[in-house]
């Protein structure tokens, strides 16, 4: 008989060290299988992930920028995830971000000065997410319809913009693609830092993840967004307008979006493609919950998805294999780290049943 | 007794939650044949806990079972019913769309095959034999309550239960519907049927049992034969000391009182267009408890929340008198406005609702959020200030009594009678005018309930209008000054606490008439 109970409240460290051992035991698994089926030492798979992550220094300067980027997405959704607003639409809010800067690179990358064209690339992008993250949200509050379907299909219609757009400033003419946006004058790329080309997005993610922690935890909206995610009879009896506090959560979910749109447009791409948020949108999603949608520990959940995203193109790249067995290594370590969460909140005991007591 | 073999032989059952709460420490307990006993205990006493290792849904960490002088292992309700014992829950467990004979005959693997008619002619032939009136075609949700735990105590007797166990039964029934299910169950006793029924309303022990068994914090403590006890022995060995159980109710001097709430006309209704409130009518004073009697969803919930703002209203008005005395009369309208904005009009309106978790409390968030759910937009600021409700949550903690580790513990982790002094605590910290309470003392145990009736009679004393939702008639009777009795949304009645009686107040609450008419 298996018998499974509820734990209460695990202290800290051991709560740490059954995580530690869920990893453990993962690395030993994905060893075994390795073995199994490449023939190769597991441990210098290994060492070739961790190479494929951290063993340049252009290596990790990639492997900051897309945590970066993918916390920056992950920021944005988990305003509304806190809210029990499950919004799948973040792919679709970071193209519209993306294209809207593009557009105002393209547009008036040859009349307006830079500084404006940046200052313009910002609002537009942040506006464009808003906005499409705010159409969900308001058929959520007035006619309660079914956010996470509807925010799925917006991605879908992001991307057919996307597309029609890169047809009509396709360059040249014919290519079905745009190209780096002002290559030669540079008009409407963000600035750099010094000599180092991914340290702005880096710094303006951090900051952002100090703001959106202080934001949830210690503000007035924070607190509304906790209480409406619990239950909207509670923030009815507070008098906290549920309606409103969704739109203006939405709004700032879709707005964080959109910035994340403009830093890999303007930032560090200079183009845009219908591909451009790599489905960032969604792996967001599991950042976030892997998190508890708690913006400090995102950190290390971002980074760990993309360590293990780009180990995973290494060891495929080194050996040979395909891009598929680095996935399936990915995807047994997520499965361990995920599944441990169970056993840190149940007991799970086994009990032998009494023979003698059955058989009468 | 002791002579018989008993129907259940409990012997050392320990329980405990996750490794630290003792739901059960060491228990013997017999039932016996042909008896009703009453277990006995407060809130959190075990005794639904170890009602369920008996009935399979837990299973004990320590201790043996024996039915009918055999030792059995009972790991599942289903091994529980094979062995004859049936439950039945405080929350109903049936599918609302089907009948009452779908119900009952769900998941039996009967050899005969499926087939509904018969099964609806030995559904009938139970009904008759014990005095059921269960129609095997209702829909259940057509049902009332007391209807569905017909259902609920026909479907464990054609299941061929020998050994009821019924918790909490009375909770959801009105007085007559009460006395009806009483009768059944002395039917059932005298067929030679065991029943076993959780409940701390000790008038209710008296009544119907046979034996009393009394637990105390997860022990047991003793039996008693019930012709031979009172109720004020029972309640000293449920509680371990001597305590009063009369409730107060303080008289208020008269010039004190003064018009406060005016409800006029007010007709309700919900989201399917049925009629919650239908011209409902009356004045709640100063310094007094009005009591709201009626059968559960008689609009007692539609009626609190049209007050509190929360429950947007077809026709009718809602008045709270600012002052009677001045000229022209002060008077505020509460209708189409929302809590805030009756707190801007200087309306301290505190609210203690049914739902607890659900409506007067953030479950996931700690004693010191909860306090401040209702004033955390005080002040400029676009931050919120942890200061003060920390502060009040230790004062509610400290004089209240609440049972937590800490200000910082969530407090869906703490029970039930806590939860409430923590809702409790927070409304009356506002220094209410008006206090609307639903189902104040529901679930808590007998001390935790004389602290809240206390604590109501506080308020009254301050000349706060008290309006108290009950579903318990003898409370409503020792306390109140005033009963109203809603019957289907109407106001079948308003009586005088001090003179009505419990026969009156019944009969009002299943048909219009009594105090009118």
């Amino acid at each position: 008989m298996i018998h499974i109970s509820k734990r209460k409240e695990l202290p800290l460290g051991q709560a740490l060290a059954i995580r530690l051992g869920a990893i453990v035991l993962a690395l030993v698994v994905c060893g075994a299988i390795t073995t199994l089926f490449t023939g190769l030492n597991p441990i210098s798979v290994y060492g070739a992930m961790i190479n494929g992550a951290f063993g340049s220094q252009r290596k990790i300067w990639i492997l900051l920028q897309e945590t970066a980027i993918l916390l920056c997405v992950s920021l944005a959704l988990t305003p509304a995830f806190r809210m029990k607003f499950w919004n799948l639409g973040g792919e679709g809010q970071i193209l519209i971000g993306g294209l809207a800067s593009a557009a105002c690179m393209i547009l008036f990358g040859n009349t307006l000065p830079n500084g404006v064209v940046i200052l313009l690339e910002i609002v537009c992008a942040i506006a464009a997410g808003a906005i499409w993250a705010f159409i969900p949200a308001f058929f959520k509050a007035r006619w309660n319809t079914n956010e996470t379907l509807f925010t799925l299909m917006m991605n879908y219609v992001a991307t057919q913009i996307v597309a029609y757009f890169i047809i009509v400033w396709e360059v040249p003419k014919g290519s079905g693609q745009i190209g780096i946006i002002n290559q030669s004058t540079e008009v409407g790329w963000l600035p750099q830092i010094g000599t180092y080309k991914y340290l702005l997005n880096i710094v303006l993610v951090a900051l952002l993840t100090v703001l959106m922690y202080t934001y949830l935890n210690y503000s007035k909206h924070g607190y509304e967004i906790s209480v409406v995610g619990e239950s909207a009879n509670t923030a009815r009896y507070a008098g906290i307008k549920v309606d409103r506090v969704i739109m203006r959560t939405l709004l700032l979910s879709g707005a964080i979006c959109g910035f994340a749109g403009l830093l890999l447009v303007g930032g560090t791409n200079h183009t845009i493609t219908t591909t451009i948020s790599g489905g960032r949108g969604f792996t967001a999603v599991m950042v976030a919950w892997l998190a508890k949608f708690n913006p400090a520990v995102m950190t290390a959940s971002s980074l760990l998805l993309v360590f293990m995203g780009r180990g995973a193109g290494e060891i495929s790249t080194t050996y040979g294999l395909n891009q598929s067995f680095g996935d399936i290594l990915t995807g047994i370590i997520l499965f361990f780290i995920i599944g441990v969460e169970f056993f840190i909140t149940y007991r799970v005991r086994f009990e032998k049943k009494e023979k003698e007591a059955t058989n009468d | 007794m002791a002579d018989r073999l008993p129907a259940v032989r409990m012997r050392g059952i320990t329980k405990e939650f996750a490794g630290k709460v003792v739901a059960n420490k060491n228990v013997d307990l017999d039932i016996y044949r042909g008896e009703i006993l009453a277990l006995l205990g407060e809130n959190g006493s075990g005794k639904t806990t170890l009602m369920n290792m008996l009935s399979g849904i837990y299973y004990p960490d320590a201790g043996t079972i024996e039915i009918n002088g055999k030792h059995r292992v009972i790991s599942s309700p289903k091994e529980a019913i094979d062995l004859g014992i049936g439950m039945i829950h405080q929350h109903f467990k049936l599918v609302n769309v089907f009948t009452a004979a779908e119900n009952i005959v769900l998941g039996m693997n009967e050899p005969s095959g499926f087939d509904l008619k018969a099964a609806s002619e030995r559904i009938r032939q139970v009904c008759d034999t014990y005095g059921f009136d269960v129609d095997p075609n209702q829909k259940i949700y057509d049902m009332s309550v007391s209807q569905k735990q017909t259902v609920e105590i026909v479907k464990q007797l054609y299941r061929g239960a020998e050994i009821l166990i019924l918790d909490e039964p009375t909770a959801v029934l009105t007085p007559q519907e009460t006395d009806k299910l009483f009768a059944v169950l002395r039917n059932m006793r005298d067929d030679g049927k065991t029943v076993v029924i959780i409940t701390h309303k000790l008038h209710e022990v008296l009544d119907i049992s046979d034996r009393v068994a009394v637990l105390r914090k997860g022990e047991y403590v003793g039996e008693m034969i019930t012709t031979e006890t009172t109720a004020q022995e029972m309640t000293n060995m449920m509680v371990g000391h001597q305590v009063s159980l009369n409730i107060e109710r303080p008289d208020v001097e008269m010039d004190y009182r003064m018009e406060r709430i005016r409800v006029k006309n007010l007709t309700v209704r919900n989201n399917e267009g049925v009629v919650k409130l239908d011209d409902v009518s009356f004045t709640a004073y100063t310094g007094e408890i009005l009591g709201i009697a009626g059968i559960s969803g008689s609009g007692q919930k539609e009626l609190l929340e049209a007050i509190a703002g929360l429950q947007p209203v077809e026709s009718g008005s809602v008045e709270y008198v600012v002052d009677a005395n001045s000229t022209p009369e002060e008077v505020e309208q509460l209708i189409g406005m929302d809590p805030i904005k009756i707190a801007q009009m200087g309306v301290v309106l505190s609210f203690v609702p049914e739902d607890r978790l659900g409506m007067g409390l953030v479950g996931s968030m700690d004693l010191t959020d909860n306090m401040m759910l209702r004033s955390f937009r005080d002040g400029m600021s676009p931050f919120t200030d942890r200061k003060a409700p920390k502060h009040l949550a230790e004062l509610v903690v400290d004089e209240l009594e609440v049972n937590t580790p800490s200000v910082s513990t969530p407090v869906r982790r703490l029970s039930g009678g806590n939860v409430q002094k923590v809702l409790v605590g927070r409304e009356i910290a506002a220094a209410p005018t008006v206090l609307l309470s639903a189902y104040a003392v529901r679930g808590l145990d007998v001390n935790s309930s004389y602290l809240i009736y206390d604590l109501l009679n506080r308020q009254k004393g301050n000349g706060v209008a008290v309006i108290y939702v009950g579903e318990d008639l003898d409370v409503l009777l020792e306390l109140c000054d005033r009963i109203l009795v809603l019957c289907g949304g109407k106001v079948s009645g308003i009586v005088d606490g001090r003179t009505t009686n419990k026969n009156e107040v019944g009969l009002m609450m299943t048909k219009l008439g009594g105090g009118e008419e």
